[in-house]
């Protein structure tokens, strides 16, 4: 009796314990990235094929930069899959950023299954020169 | 990716095994392992009498792909283009790959070349292929 309340318990509990449910049955992918910075900002780029522009979420809270991708897949109801090599499903991945960000000033375009994120710096965190007086 | 030549298509006795390997690989973030890590990974897909071949080509436009069909082989090939930067750059990450791709696709059967159809949706590349007229099973009537 004791066990089977546990148990009841242990069920009850899990989703919550481990985080965010899906409500979809779908697997999560983690989207292979190209991340770059230069003087003026960060550029990422992930794949995500399958992803259209308009399931792209892209969330920036502090310095954790989320992005989200539901994939859009319409499977013919005649075809049964005989192979695979790969899974569908959604994508998740989320990076903690070095630089303060302008987040009003970030531009993301969904292009052929890649998305592409610009991260332009915020002025008060782009390199300044200081000049050195002699005293 | 080789199939027997008994092959039927109801019998694989490895497809579950490479099914959680890839799996596996994908939920850890590494790219699918295919025979030698090769590009696009494929899915098949059976259909009555027609095949479906869907790939993965994320970064690739449209105009980059070339399918062509022989027999009962399908040849996807094509490039993956480099990100062109002009700024010096510090990398943070370098996963995706880039450069020309070829991959050969067997089919369980010989196909009409002329009823091919491809798109490319968000990335992904859907191949759709169908058995020739003269080489479907026909059935015969019994007379008494």
């Amino acid at each position: 009796m004791e066990q089977k309340l546990t148990q009841a318990t242990a069920q009850a509990l899990a989703p919550e314990t481990e985080g965010l449910e899906q409500t979809r049955p779908r697997r999560v992918y983690r989207p292979l990235a190209d991340i770059y910075e230069t003087d003026s900002g960060i550029v990422l780029s992930l794949e995500m094929p399958g992803v259209p522009a308009d399931g792209v979420e892209v969330t920036l809270e502090k310095r954790v930069l989320t992005i989200r991708g539901r994939a859009g897949v319409k499977r013919p109801e005649t075809y049964r899959q005989i192979y695979a090599e790969y899974g569908e499903g959604d994508y998740e991945r989320s990076f903690t950023l070095s630089a303060d960000i302008d987040a009003e000033r970030i531009n993301a375009v969904c292009r052929h299954g890649v998305l592409t994120l610009e991260l332009p710096k915020a002025e008060e965190a782009k390199p300044r020169q200081i000049n050195v007086r002699a005293a | 990716m080789a199939f027997a030549s008994t092959w039927h298509p109801d019998f694989d006795p490895f497809s579950d095994v490479r099914r959680l390997h890839n799996q596996i690989d994908r939920l850890l973030g590494r790219q699918a392992s295919t025979a030698a890590g090769a590009f696009p990974a494929v899915n098949l897909w059976a259909g009555p009498d027609s095949i479906a071949v869907t790939a993965e080509l994320p970064g690739v436009a449209p105009d980059d792909v070339e399918v062509s069909v022989r027999e009962d082989v399908l040849t996807i090939r094509g490039s993956r283009a480099a990100a062109t930067i002009s700024e010096p750059v510090g990398w943070h990450r370098r996963e995706r790959s880039h450069g020309h791709f070829q991959r050969l696709v067997q089919l369980p059967f010989r196909v009409a070349p002329d009823r091919v159809e491809a798109r490319v949706t968000n990335g992904v590349l859907a191949v759709e292929l169908h058995r020739p007229e003269q080489d479907k099973p026909r059935r015969i009537e019994i007379k008494s």
